[in-house]
């Protein structure tokens, strides 16, 4: 599996707020060799680790993250603008496995777990489903993008402001599918896991040290061995996971 | 071991520009500068070694760059068993620095002599440092017999200093009577030079390092990581899952330094300095202080080619500072 980690400096080509606490931020760099599904890890001044933010969009000369403020390092990310650069780790982690995909993919991303699905779904042609979890209308993004690919987008809010009222996962048993991707809190991956009858691939998330395999800070158990989220994850398979 | 004639690597274009690839293959230069230093009667190019826990086994940092620049490694600390390690998260982030909870994580001295270290062998041609620890007296030198075969191993690195797991570790390390226990076991059944990993959690880290040194050590390495916690605001509870954990980064530097001050005082096997050591003037700095090599640790977890830059500017900075031969230096702060 290509797996080429780069160093180098990116230029914040935009940086604007999805929601009110949802930032979009393109940046213009080294792209090459990236994989969907990937992350990057972004160095902030005055900050000592990095932040491990996953890739959703890609093109020859930029990417794009979207990120939630959680704290004081992507408070300070949200206030920076064009022009600004910043230092990253790219090429990140496995990635989605596409060679796996059914014919009726189902991708179902909760929060700030939607982003890496938006190039899933662009490699998919739109040829999919997609099921976007939010608590409330205010929170939503992205709902525009994925159905611009031709995608068949379903909304729910927990608190029924929009779309359909609930989790993102009281809607899987009334879809047709043959294979699924989800990334999200773990709460819902493993509502996913549970109520999925077929294969399929989660993208998870765990606080890291460094992002490419060598502090063991991120490691998971798996029937397949212990897994590191940043190397062998983000992106694990239905089938390895011990729940 | 080494070509004798080989020097320090080549310095060209004295301002800023470093040729690594001389560096690492370590050719007759035109320069003047010498990196070599002889570590408990091994020679290591150079006195950079990524520490143990920041540089698994070497070989995935192989892909990054050539780690042949490096004077040596200390691998991920080995059990005897496969270990998980603790509950995650196990990693929280501090000002200069950041507290680990691994809990040594590892695959066990199967794995380790059967498919890691063969990984590494392909990549690495290099004197290797193999980092030990165990749960019992027994553990530890059945890891040390086991690695004596190991051709590649120069040293056995025995970490009496972990403070992440219980029953282990650093029960060794707080503890003269456990520590010299340990080390004298270990002597019993290795040909390798032993250098003793020690913990900073002590009130006097020199009497812990007088006493391996009257065991037999051949060499101490100093320090391993601090105690150390962070609480979330948010849930009002600890960051780590197993509360506490090790602190370690550019924070601890000077504490590491004045350790390693002191124990050049009070023993006279090599010191092997650590703790936040990010750039080569801190190299300079444990090397003054009494440090015959210096591993870096924390520096490689922010930044994957720390280690090897660091080797790069040594020789810059050494001009700087107009120090023609780093083996002069050592401990010349006292």
């Amino acid at each position: 599996m290509l797996k080429i980690m780069k160093q180098s400096i990116f230029k914040i080509k935009e940086n604007i707020a999805l929601t009110d606490s949802i930032f979009k931020m393109v940046l213009l760099g080294d792209t090459s060799d990236l994989r969907t599904g990937q992350f990057v890890n972004i160095k902030l001044d005055g900050f000592f680790l990095r932040r491990p933010i996953s890739v959703c969009d890609v093109d020859k000369k930029s990417l794009t993250i979207i990120y939630k403020i959680v704290g004081e390092g992507t408070e300070q990310m949200s206030k920076m603008t064009a022009g600004e650069k910043l230092d990253l780790l790219t090429g990140l982690g496995n990635g989605y496995d596409l060679t796996l995909a059914g014919k009726k993919n189902l991708l179902v991303g909760g929060g700030v777990g939607i982003p890496p699905l938006y190039k899933l779904a662009k490699d998919l042609k739109g040829n999919c489903t997609v099921v976007l979890g939010f608590n409330t209308a205010t929170e939503i993004f992205y709902e525009d993008e994925f159905k611009a690919l031709g995608a068949n987008v379903i909304i729910t809010t927990i608190d029924g402001t929009k779309g359909v009222k609930g989790l993102a996962t009281d809607v899987l048993k009334d879809i047709d599918y043959d294979y699924f991707f989800a990334c999200g809190p773990e709460p819902m991956l493993k509502a996913v896991y549970e109520q999925t009858k077929t294969s399929g691939q989660l993208s998870f998330e765990e606080r890291m040290g460094c992002g490419f395999g060598a502090c063991m800070g991120c490691t998971c158990k798996t029937i397949t061995g212990y897994k590191r989220i940043c190397v062998e994850g983000p992106v694990l398979v239905k089938e390895e996971l011990v729940w | 071991m080494v070509n004798a004639k080989a020097d320090a690597g080549v310095y060209k274009n004295t301002k800023t520009r470093v040729k690594t690839d001389a560096v690492k293959l370590g050719k007759k230069t035109n320069s003047k500068l010498n990196t070599k230093v002889i570590l408990c009667g091994v020679q290591l190019d150079n006195p950079i070694i990524p520490a143990s826990g920041t540089f698994g086994y070497g070989y995935e940092f192989a892909e990054f760059y050539d780690i042949n620049c490096l004077g040596s490694l200390s691998f991920k600390g080995t059990t005897r068993e496969a270990r998980f390690g603790n509950p995650t998260p196990r990693i929280a982030e501090c000002e200069s620095g950041m507290i680990n909870a691994i809990g040594l994580q590892n695959p066990g001295i199967d794995a380790v002599i059967n498919a890691e270290l063969p990984k590494l062998r392909e990549v690495f041609s290099k004197p290797i440092m193999a980092n030990i620890s165990g749960f019992s007296v027994e553990e530890y030198a059945y890891i040390a017999e086991r690695l004596d075969e190991e051709e590649q191993v120069e040293w056995l690195e025995v970490n009496i200093s972990c403070p992440n797991v219980r029953g282990g570790g650093m029960v060794f390390g707080t503890d003269s009577k456990a520590a010299v226990k340990v080390t004298k076991a270990i002597k019993a059944v290795t040909t390798k030079p032993v250098i003793v990993k020690l913990s900073p959690n002590v009130t006097d880290i020199t009497e812990i390092a007088k006493a391996v040194e009257g065991a037999g050590a051949d060499g101490v390495s100093l320090i391993n990581t601090l105690i150390g916690m962070r609480i979330d605001l948010n849930t009002k509870q600890p960051i780590i899952a197993n509360t506490m954990g090790g602190f370690s980064g550019p924070a601890v530097f000077p504490i590491a330094l004045r350790m390693v001050y002191q124990v050049y005082e009070a023993v006279k096997i090599p010191i092997v300095g650590i703790g936040g050591v990010s750039r080569a003037e801190d190299v300079i700095e444990m090397m003054l202080a009494g440090a015959t090599a210096v591993q870096i640790g924390t520096a490689n977890l922010i930044n994957p080619f720390a280690s090897k830059e660091i080797v790069e500017n040594l020789l810059n900075i050494m001009e700087k500072y107009k120090i023609k031969d780093l083996k002069e230096i050592i401990g010349g702060a006292h």
